[in-house]
């Protein structure tokens, strides 16, 4: 396993107490940037590393801190603690494991945007996490690492922890937004921005908590340090989460551009019971479904490689099918999340996921006829590029890939 | 009346600081947190009080507690056990152990044991995928993760819950499981 520098816990033990993060230079970067970096300086440690936003869009972090003016404030910083997609569960891992390098990074953010108070939204579920948060919070505070007048400079941060209640949809960065105001949280229309209008009507950052937490390495070892590890456009380590018919499921952090054949076969153990694999489903629930062929197990993990086959890297949350799993079931899991999940204000994902998720009940009880398979293919074509939000389109990933590549899986169901 | 406000003083003035002062409507969430720690759901009088609080109508409160999955308005079991089902832990028994465990306890998914202590829900991924079958507790607002579990092994946490529950003293830290740091 190369070197880690996101679940550095796993070699340290105790790396979640505040002793132990700083007896390992914990904080020294945070010191070190208030102290002798202008914040347009840290922004361009950032743009310079090619770091890219580890939520799903890989969108360049420093770019988008770039985009908020500068004569509107405040600006705030949120931290997407949303975590919600089926087959993610790194970020919990970071704030359970790790979460002072995450607070560090956030600082680090807040600093480099000139926003004196952050927040951090945790999806409902991570309840337990959040509470410890609050007394991690305190601590820094009171031991000077948070608050007025840092390190004798002229600059001040709060940051809040804001618990959610359980809603897929809030990890969207406007529905997020709209749930802090305590509003519903359904998405916004975009543009404006949350860049420009976004918390409170402000100019506001959102980045995903494996994104932040690369900040205090990238800023305490330099750009050209970070891009040691990765590929060209997708530079540093990610942490992959492996599930599904593996032998030995869990987070691997390895750098961009490792194979879906080496995360799944040398680090994941290969498949239980050393089945054949069937399918590869890189981005959670919301993924294209990649047939696993030999080509496609040696492509490279990383933003640029991953579209080749159709597909995204999203979260990078690699659910792994073997031979035995019969695709019409898989897909009726991905969109019953779906239909769950719809926040119901547009139409086409609300009565779309709702008629997907019944022609494939249909299906898999036998009761259904050829045409029903093209009726739920129809359906999904009608809603593609019609949904208000990015929600609506992950619902029919799984849908159009598994009917273009597994028609047989489908007829199977309704041919008796 | 105005009770929730006259008991938790302190705790709403600390919430309340957590947004800009013209910008109330943000606690609503927090306080409604904060209400279902107590009774394990949120009552209408305490919705009307929490909307004062928020300056916003009590029906936009109540639409917030339907809204989120989480909030509860009808009490349930003193325990909830919520098993999720989702895409990765199906592909490790997951529905399989949920049956299993239903038909233990004589409960349907969604329904509430007769002793009213147990509430089973289905839920969806809850960022556990690589220990499936995997399962939260929630008692009052306390949260809790519960790994790699077996029918077995759940009932067994079950019956030492409900029973020092029954006792009268209920110690939480009993069921606090060893897997999960
Ligand atoms: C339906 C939906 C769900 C999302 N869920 C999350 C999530 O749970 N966590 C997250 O960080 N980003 C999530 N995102 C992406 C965010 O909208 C946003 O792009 C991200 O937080 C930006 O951070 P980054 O640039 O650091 O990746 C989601 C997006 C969509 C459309
Ligand atoms: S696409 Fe779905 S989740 Fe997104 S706004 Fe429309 S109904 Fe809501
Ligand atoms: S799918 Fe069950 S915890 Fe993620």
């Amino acid at each position: 396993m190369s070197e880690l520098y996101l679940l550095r816990h796993r070699e340290i033990q105790g790396l979640n107490q505040l002793k132990t993060y700083t007896a390992n230079g914990g904080f020294d970067t945070w010191k070190k940037v208030v102290s002798t970096l202008k914040p347009e300086e840290v922004t361009q440690v950032v743009k310079d590393s090619g770091l890219r936003g580890r939520g799903g869009a890989g969108f360049p972090t420093g770019v988008k801190w770039s985009f908020l003016p500068t004569n509107i404030w405040p600006h705030y910083v949120v931290a997407n603690a949303d975590e919600s997609e089926p087959g993610t569960f790194k970020d919990r891992e970071i704030l359970e494991s790790n979460p002072y390098q995450f607070i560090e990074g956030l600082m680090i953010a807040c600093y480099a945007v000139q926003a004196k108070d952050a927040y951090i939204y945790f999806r409902g579920e991570f309840a337990q996490i959040a509470h410890k948060f609050e007394e991690r919070l305190q601590e820094l505070t009171s031991k000077g690492l948070l608050g007025d007048k840092l390190f004798g400079s002229e600059y001040s941060l709060r940051i809040h922890p804001h618990l959610g209640a359980g809603a897929y949809i809030c990890g969207e960065e406007t529905a997020l937004l709209e749930s802090i105001e305590g509003k519903l949280g359904q998405p916004r229309l975009r543009p404006p921005f949350p860049a420009v209008v976004g918390l409170f009507d402000k100019p506001t950052v959102i980045n995903n908590v494996e994104t932040l937490t690369n900040l205090p390495i990238i800023l305490g070892k330099g750009a050209a340090h970070f891009r040691t590890q990765g590929t060209e456009k997708s530079p540093g380590t990610k942490i992959f989460c492996l599930s599904g018919r593996v032998k030995n499921p869990g987070n691997y952090e390895l750098p961009l551009g490792t194979t879906f054949r080496e995360l799944i076969y040398t680090h994941g153990g290969g498949i239980l019971n050393d089945r054949a694999i069937k399918v590869i489903m890189p981005a959670g629930a919301s993924s294209s479904l990649i047939p696993a062929t030999e080509a496609a197990l040696d492509t490279p993990m990383d933003y640029e490689s991953v579209p080749a086959l159709g597909a995204q890297l999203g979260s990078a949350s690699v659910i792994v099918l073997d031979e035995t799993v019969n695709i019409s079931d898989l897909v009726s899991s991905t969109v019953n999340f779906f239909e769950h999940e719809s926040c119901g204000k547009c139409t086409p994902c609300r009565e779309g996921t709702y008629w997907m998720a019944h022609i494939l009940e249909r299906i898999n009880s036998g009761k259904a006829s050829k045409a029903d398979i093209e009726l739920l293919k129809t359906v999904a074509s009608q809603m593609q590029n019609k949904c208000f939000c990015a929600l609506g389109e992950f619902s029919i990933s799984a849908v159009l890939t598994g009917i273009q590549h597994f028609r047989a899986d489908f007829d199977a169901r309704v041919e008796n | 009346m105005n009770t929730f406000k006259k008991i938790h003083a302190s705790e709403i003035e600390r919430l309340l600081a957590n947004y800009p002062p013209d910008r109330k409507q943000a606690a609503v969430m927090p306080l409604l947190h904060l209400a279902q720690q107590e009774a394990g759901y949120i009552t209408e009088p305490v919705m009307q009080e929490i909307a004062e609080i928020c300056e916003i109508s009590a029906t936009e409160v109540a639409s917030i507690v339907g809204y989120y999955t989480m909030f509860h308005d009808q009490p349930g079991g003193k325990i909830r056990l919520m098993v999720c089902t989702d895409v990765a832990c199906r592909l490790h028994g997951a529905r399989e152990y949920l049956s299993a465990l239903c038909n233990e306890l004589g409960v349907a998914p969604g329904g509430t044991s007769s002793d009213g202590l147990v509430t089973i829900e289905e839920v969806k991924c809850i960022a556990a995928c690589d220990h499936a079958p995997v399962f939260q507790s929630q008692i009052g607002d306390e949260v809790e993760y519960h790994e790699n579990q077996n029918p077995g092994r759940t009932l067994d946490w079950l019956r030492l819950m409900t029973a020092s529950m029954k006792t009268g003293q209920a110690s939480m830290n009993l069921g606090q499981e060893a897997d999960h740091e």
